[in-house]
């Protein structure tokens, strides 16, 4: 019967008819639409992917390179000097700023660095010596620092866009499994009902019409019997009216002149 | 869907949790920044082979949770390791957090939790 499955809870009339049809339009445009969506995220997210995995080897060969200049630091200089920067750094030179881009309606933000003029905290480390070779440490890892700021924005959409798709995915199953199917299955159930009740409808003016032309019948037969008996009653009455007097005033005597 | 821009727009340092020689290196870049003074905080973390684990959690969550001023979060791999409940299960945006290789350490795309979720997600 199309009444099983799911349905809404609604009357079953040609309002509520109208009013699913173009819910279920609605639903099959919205679903076109999310599914476009979830696709163009979804390539998006393949090459975002394909280049976290670059950017992951990049890194590691950019970490190897800087790690070797600081360790010509340590022989240049001759000594250890973390100690001596952890302490001496006070302020932030190398900042992050982040922007927005725009993927289909989801933002994903981009770390950009970018460094702040003015604050040295290391102006005296290698002032002995080894100074050039600090100087040269520094730029390997303010670059090796702008790899992991380029890898860490990729990431972040990663995870922003992983989340995003997980969310129109579950959306687009959500109509195309549930919500088409149940309106369709309303639209099913009121036409029916409405068919059910225009039979009813029509059965019943059957009905109607059945028991009037009885009636009808039956009337016209009453009359009939009727119009019989009165012709009867009409003849016998002429035959009684022939002797009497027309005026119906055979009380009087008549007035003779 | 997009995150709130308020959840990022003060996002402005790096944090760094790692051993000596990273640090210091991240460091010289200038990444260091220590704030006002009477709650001064550092923005890195030293870990040797006497720190605590516990220390590292503490930072861990110090510089994921508490603190509003970071956008990414750099933690080398081998110390990452020691906290990999934790670093596998931080699934949030803000901060981003990069496991870096050290220079004892390798990188091994294995262990990293990112690239874990990308082969889980492409089913290899």
């Amino acid at each position: 019967m199309s009444g099983s499955g799911a349905r809404e809870a609604v009357f079953p009339t040609r309002q509520s008819l109208g009013l699913m049809k173009s819910k279920l339009k609605g639903a099959q445009t919205g679903h076109d639409l999310l599914k476009r969506k979830s696709e163009a995220l979804t390539k998006r997210f393949r090459e975002i992917t394909r280049r976290i995995d670059e950017a992951k080897r990049k890194m590691g060969r950019v970490m190897q390179i800087a790690a070797f200049s600081l360790a010509e630091v340590t022989y240049a200089v001759g000594g250890d000097i973390g100690y001596q920067i952890q302490e001496s750094a006070k302020s932030a030179r190398f900042r992050i700023r982040t922007k927005q881009e725009n993927v289909s309606g989801v933002f994903l933000p981009q770390f950009e660095s970018y460094t702040t003029e003015g604050n040295n905290d290391f102006g005296l480390t290698g002032l002995g010596k080894g100074g050039q070779q600090v100087q040269k440490c520094r730029e390997t890892y303010a670059r090796a620092v702008e790899t992991l700021v380029e890898l860490a924005s990729l990431q972040t959409a990663f995870v922003i866009l992983d989340e995003v798709i997980k969310v129109v995915n579950r959306r687009v199953n959500a109509i195309e499994h549930v919500i088409i199917p149940r309106t369709e299955n309303t639209i099913k159930y009121i036409n029916s009902e409405l068919d059910e009740l225009d039979r009813e409808e029509f059965y019943r003016l059957k009905k109607v019409s059945g028991k009037k032309q009885r009636d009808a019948a039956a009337g016209e037969k009453e009359r009939e019997d009727a119009r019989a008996a009165a012709d009867e009653k009409e003849n016998i009455g002429a035959e009684a009216a022939d002797t009497q007097d027309l005026l119906g005033d055979k009380d009087n005597e008549d007035v003779i002149f | 869907m997009a995150a709130p821009t308020s959840t990022y727009k003060d996002r402005q340092f790096l944090a760094v949790i790692g051993d000596e020689d990273s640090v210091t290196g991240l460091l010289l870049a200038g990444i260091g920044h220590v704030t006002q003074p009477p709650d001064a905080q550092k923005n890195f973390l030293v870990v040797d082979a006497k720190t605590e684990n516990s220390t590292i959690e503490a930072a861990f969550d110090r510089f994921v949770n508490e603190r509003k001023d970071i956008a990414i979060l750099l933690i080398n791999q081998h110390i990452a390791e020691r906290i990999r409940h934790r670093v596998d299960t931080y699934t949030a945006a803000f901060p981003a957090l990069l496991e870096i290789p050290s220079k004892d350490h390798p990188y091994d795309p294995e262990k990293d939790s990112v690239l874990k979720r990308v082969r889980r997600l492409f089913g290899e």
